[in-house]
């Protein structure tokens, strides 16, 4: 089982649901946030093209934050969702500096915090809280290996891509283009 | 407006400090937090849900309200059943909770008193500030008449006061959503469907293929059910066309983006008009069958060619010919979408007729991915007198000016306020009731001068808002969230009613509308009129005449009921009456005929922005509703200010730089109160400027939004006024750039 | 035009504009352990060659600083940690893969050992000196007999200490400026040289002095040549690695860095320290002031450059 998010820019508008949805499930405190949205303008007018991406933590297989935590509480989970164990951080943010996406920030209680799939939903068969929300329905969730997954029929009919491959760390997060 | 990518630059504005790694010393670095509130997420099986019907825009999705077992409200989930969300909230609906947990809310009823020449409020009890409002109505009542008492009034709270000033004996009542929003679409779909169009939009834009919008920037525009649609189109594959000078988001994944000069849509609409009839490509049948006054029209069109069209709005002729062809292909299944905001530039309803046109020419009306017939239940009223008949309403006020407006005119009834416009009867008091006029209403001045001009003002909201600052009474109200409302029934493809009911106890001490209503009422010898110690009570007995009960909809928050009108659809050449005067769709317009207005549309040319100015387009951000918003601490960490988009040679010219703070100044020499962000963009035109509406709030009890951005609504004081229905056009107002700080901030 | 923004969330506290979680704890924590590695690494050196007698300072007194500052060291990066109470979470396990890891690991055996060197000279250093246990003195006895294995134990863990205070930031692939595995011996010829500018400090002996500058430009030259490698290689590399360096070449970093780290910390002392050799009369605090400003100034860049510089998608 191998988890992994896709994301139709095609269809996204940037309304930012999925933000304040996440905020208000995983108690997300104000000013913090476990996803976000970028916006791309290329071109000039009146030849100018947007690429707007709802983006998070890729839950990278090849994950430099947990290789480069000292005392293990970055963790991998079944279904490679990346974790941290929060009484285990000790706040040193080797893991910040690691990641090529800036997805992981210091919790104002300490200890560093990121997207975690909403673990706690899926423990119980739910959707993660973003792509219960999202209006447009341009987040796919599922399991990778599971050709009838969501997410895998997503990638099936669509060209995509992740984001900053030369990284080396293998995101599970995919942008249909 | 944030940025990060190009961080050279971003370190190169901090090199003072970062050159000499002075950065590095700042212990732990700036924290913003606030007192963490560290708990997991708590699983929705541990929670308790209350159904609602969101507030926050006026889309009005059901949904749920979690709350923990501490009696924390946790988050709002849309119901499945709903057909406005399908249990997808929007980003507002989702950030609802802060309405609830703002600190910045109203908490106790305020009196203005004078202490040492010194304006202020104070604290009141409840009686006390009802007293002093009851005595007011009473005063007005004796001396000029109930009629004097006016309402503004947006959302659910209307309800409650309209109800409350029609038990007292005026009906002199206005709300922004007609003059300053949806007024010239109703009227021109009006007088060519003898339909409204009403919200939400009975637009098929799900089985559409292809949608044409007009400025219309769905997406940033987040009425849900209608946005979750356009990506059910897009998934389709649909044609999409947008014409905006913005790139708007819609406009990037259209296929075509008409980049039009600004103000000249109607002429591009006529000579679509013109290819759809002189190509032979419109819906032959339906014209037969359902329309009259076809021949004028094609005499009316006759020269308004692409060619024509091009030179005014700068669009090609073969990209006009191509895109109505477009449209001819896909037809009947095509929307020309009305719109929503439409009070451009005064000739709006007569551009809204062009639209209805265009889409009669298609056969889109009543048709498969065109436009279904809505449906909605009908809420039985609660058993309470007649109301008295007033002995003149807003309507006598205009003699005979605005003869298609179907709503009462906010401008009109400002204007009405002061003694110098000499109106046949004055209004001497308001109540205003979750709107904030003075970011709502055009021409600021007029606003303020009529403000000062009546006798009385009260104000119920929920928040501080910049109106409150000119009450002489603020009823605190309390946030949807807490409280019964009205039932809600609005027409869609399935009639459906929702219920919103309260999850928690009102904090402080506001209180819900109907309560407040209630209280006035009885004060004013009105009891009768509210016969009830409860609101659900009210809700209890309209749902038990309906066939389902409180107790069940408090289970349920949705109820679906079968039509009752007939199918969606017209079917293949079915028999149709239309409410227009000739029971047909009337390209030529008898009704306008009737008033004296052109029964087809003409194009006029609107004046341009002079050298060194540019046209002002305001628009709104998804995660935001109107002013309303700014300040709910969720929605605010989404999006905390706005900022003036500027194309990138406009800035070359003026040598403005990203992020740079300017002040606007517009045609009449009115600067923006605070400055605002400079965003160099490609996406806007060369000839305009753009903000999303709703910042610039100058009230410091917003701690929030104080100050951040600003008001597009105070930079507009040219208005353009629909002399049909009372429209303020808005948007021929233009702006240029100030550098240096004129010293505006001046407190209120 | 290109135009890249952030529509909503972000604009956390240290992650946004730029990157800034690490403050000014970090780089005094790779300082002072590339000054003690410095020191423990000559100390052990100039033991094993059984110089003590002519390199007194380096062998006896100048490691009297090193556990001092490896304390302080770790206290630095105690105050880095936002999640302090949990601070003995380093020990509860080893990860092979991680720096920060291996680095608490290496501190935690390399300041009793010098803790212990140091005790060994302390009676010269204060006579009558008496430690009144027994036990500890039983231990010293031992110490001294098993001096050469204890120098070289503390040689190799210098260098590891050394090498680390680099390894610790080139591990980061995040960060383009610090990815560069020419980072660690940078970090740990920096270090040695810092140590060395201490020693020569605080030597009295002219001869001890002489052999110590001649190694201090011999190491200038290396790290020289090492930084003037680095940004070959960027220049060399991708996107992301010439954005790198030139934060550095003609970014904000350039006047700080060539001015303050190159010239005024490695090219300037190594010409007083050439001059001094020559026979020029030089005071002797100024090339070793400078070194170790210089040091200090070099960390305190690369911290904060480093986390400036990220992959651009």
């Amino acid at each position: 089982m191998r988890y992994g998010m896709a994301i139709d820019t095609a269809k996204c508008v940037g309304c930012s649901d999925c933000v304040v949805a996440c905020q208000t499930e995983n108690n997300v405190p104000i000013g913090y946030c476990r996803d976000w949205i970028v916006e791309n303008v290329n071109g000039s007018y009146p030849n100018v093209e947007i690429e707007l991406r709802s983006e998070r933590c890729n839950h990278c297989e090849n994950s430099p934050c947990v290789r480069c935590c000292p005392t293990g509480a970055s963790h991998i989970i079944d279904g490679g969702i990346v974790m941290v164990t929060h009484n285990e951080c000790i706040g040193c943010g080797a893991c910040i500096q690691s990641c090529p996406y800036d997805a992981r920030y210091s919790h104002p209680d300490g200890y560093v915090d990121k997207c975690t799939f909403c673990h706690h939903r899926l423990e119980k068969g739910q959707n993660t809280a973003c792509v219960e929300v999202c209006p447009t329905r341009c987040l796919h969730f599922g399991d990778l290996d599971d050709p009838y997954s969501d997410v895998s029929k997503a990638l099936k009919n669509r060209t995509w891509k992740v984001l900053a491959p030369e990284a080396g760390t293998k995101p599970q997060l995919f942008f249909l283009t | 407006m944030k940025t990060r990518r190009d961080f050279i630059k971003v370190s190169a504005a901090g090199a003072g400090a970062a050159a000499i790694g002075l950065s590095a010393l700042n212990w732990n670095g700036v924290n913003k937090a606030q007192a963490s509130n560290s708990q997991h997420p708590v699983s929705d099986e541990e929670m308790t849900s209350f159904p609602t019907y969101c507030e926050v825009c006026f889309w009005k999705c059901a949904g749920w309200t979690y709350v923990d077992k501490s009696n924390n409200i946790r988050k709002i989930i849309g119901n499945k059943e709903d057909p406005h969300c399908s249990g997808r909230l929007c980003p507002r609906g989702t950030g609802g909770v802060g309405m609830y947990t703002d600190n910045d809310r109203l908490k106790t009823p305020l009196i203005r008193e004078t202490v040492d020449g010194k304006q202020g409020f104070r604290k009141a009890s409840w009686s006390e500030a009802l007293d002093l409002v009851a005595s007011k109505m009473k005063d007005v009542s004796e001396n000029h008449g109930p009629e004097s008492f006016a309402l503004f009034n947006h959302g659910a709270p209307g309800a409650h006061f309209k109800h409350l000033l029609h038990a007292y004996g005026s009906d002199n009542e206005g709300e922004p959503a007609w003059a300053q929003c949806r007024g010239p679409r109703e009227v021109g779909f009006s007088a060519t469907y003898g339909s409204w169009i009403g919200s939400p939009e009975p637009t098929d834009i799900r089985d559409t293929d292809c949608l044409v919008l007009i400025g219309s920037h769905l997406g940033e525009n987040m009425h849900n059910g209608q946005v979750q649609e356009v990506s059910t189109a897009i998934e389709r594959n649909a044609t999409i066309i947008t014409v905006d000078p913005r790139l708007s988001t819609i406009a990037s994944k259209s296929k075509y983006w008409l980049p039009i000069k600004p103000a000249t849509d109607l002429a591009l609409l006529l000579s679509w008009i013109h290819v759809l009839i002189y190509e032979d490509i419109y819906d032959k049948k339906y014209i037969e069958q359902y329309a009259i006054g076809f021949e004028q029209l094609k005499d009316h069109v006759k020269n308004m060619t692409p060619e024509w069209a091009y030179g005014i709005t700068t669009i090609q002729p073969d990209v006009i010919r191509k895109t109505a062809r477009e449209m001819a292909n896909a037809s009947p299944s095509v929307i020309v979408h009305p719109g929503r905001h439409v009070a451009w530039y005064g000739d709006d309803s007569q551009r809204e007729r062009a639209i209805a046109i265009l889409n009669a020419l298609l056969g889109s009306w009543g048709k498969r991915g065109g436009f279904y017939f809505k449906e909605a239940v009908k809420v039985p009223s609660y058993p309470h007198p007649k109301y008295p008949h007033p002995h003149w309403s807003w309507k006598d006020n205009l003699d005979g000016k605005y003869p298609l407006s179907a709503m009462g005119i906010t401008t009109e009834l400002l204007k009405a306020s002061i003694p110098e416009f000499d109106y046949k009867h004055q209004i001497k008091a308001w109540i205003v009731a979750g709107t904030n006029l003075p970011l709502t209403i055009p021409n600021k001045e007029l606003f303020q001068l009529a403000a000062e001009s009546v006798d009385f003002i009260a104000v119920v909201d929920t928040m501080p808002m910049d109106i409150t600052g000119y009450a002489d009474v603020i009823l605190p109200e309390c946030t949807y969230l807490e409280r019964y409302d009205t039932i809600r029934s609005a027409p869609h493809r399935e009639p459906n009613i929702a219920l919103r009911m309260p999850a928690v106890e009102p904090k402080w001490e506001s209180k819900p509308s109907w309560w407040i209503a209630k209280q006035l009422g009885e004060r004013l010898g009105l009891g009768s009129y509210f016969d009830y110690d409860d609101f659900s009570e009210v809700l209890d007995w309209q749902l038990k005449q309906m066939g389902t009960s409180l107790d069940e909809m408090q289970k349920i928050g949705i109820k679906i009921f079968p039509r009752k009108s007939g199918p969606l659809y017209l079917g293949d050449g079915e028999e149709y009456s239309f409410n227009t005067n000739s029971g047909k769709i009337e390209l030529y317009a008898t009704e306008f005929e009737d008033h004296g207005f052109d029964p087809l549309p003409k194009f006029t040319k609107h004046p341009e922005p002079e050298e060194g100015f540019y046209r002002l387009i305001y628009g709104r951000a998804p995660m935001h509703t109107f002013s309303r918003t700014s300040n709910n601490p969720n929605l605010h960490d989404l999006m905390d200010t706005n900022s003036v988009w500027v194309n990138p040679k406009v800035a070359d010219l003026w040598d403005l730089e990203k992020g740079q703070k300017v002040w606007l100044q517009n045609q009449d020499g009115v600067v923006s109160t605070f400055p605002i962000k400079v965003r160099i963009t490609e996406r806007i035109r060369w000839d305009s400027v753009y903000m999303v509406h709703g910042f610039g709030h100058n009230n410091k009890k917003l701690t929030r939004t104080y100050g951040r951005g600003a008001s597009d609504a105070n930079l507009i004081t040219n208005i353009m006024v629909d002399p049909m229905m009372g429209g303020t056009g808005m948007r021929g107002n233009f702006v240029t750039f100030l550098t240096t700080d004129p010293g505006m901030e001046v407190e209120i | 035009m290109k135009e890249e923004l952030f529509i909503s969330g972000r604009d956390i506290p240290n992650i946004d504009p730029f990157l800034n979680i690490w403050h000014w704890e970090i780089p005094v924590y790779l300082y002072l352990g590339g000054l003690s590695a410095g020191i423990m690494f000559f100390a052990g050196l100039f033991t094993i060659l059984d110089k003590e007698k002519e390199m007194e300072t380096t062998v006896k007194w100048a490691p009297f600083l090193v556990p001092v500052a490896l304390v302080l060291g770790l206290f630095a990066l105690f105050l880095d940690l936002k999640h302090q109470l949990f601070f003995w979470r380093l020990y509860t396990t080893i990860r092979i893969e991680s720096p920060m890891s291996w680095g608490a690991w290496t501190l935690m055996f390399i300041t009793p050992l010098s803790m212990v060197w140091a005790a060994v000279y302390i009676k010269e250093l204060i006579p009558g000196w008496n430690w009144k246990i027994n036990i500890v003195d039983q231990f010293e006895e031992f110490v001294k007999k098993n001096m050469k294995p204890l120098a070289w134990a503390m040689m190799g863990l210098a260098i590891v200490l050394g090498v680390y205070t680099g390894i610790l930031l080139s591990a980061f692939n995040a960060r383009p400026l610090w990815n560069t595995s020419i980072l660690g011996p940078l970090f740990l010829v920096s270090g040695l040289s810092t140590g060395l500018a201490a020693i020569i400090w605080m030597s009295k002996s002219h001869f001890e002095r002489k052999v110590l500058t001649k190694i201090d430009i011999a190491l200038i030259c290396v790290e020289l040549f090492l930084i003037i490698h680095l940004f070959m290689g960027f220049l060399a590399g991708s996107a992301v690695s010439i954005e790198a360096a030139e934060l550095f070449l003609g970014g904000p970093f350039t006047t700080t860095f060539w001015g303050g780290v190159v010239i005024l910390g490695l090219i300037i002392p190594a010409i007083l320290e050439t001059l001094e050799l020559a026979g020029y009369k030089v005071p002797v605090w100024i090339p070793s002031f400078l070194v170790l400003l210089g040091g200090l100034l070099f960390r305190f860049i690369m911290v904060e450059a480093g986390q400036i510089t990220r992959f651009l998608y």
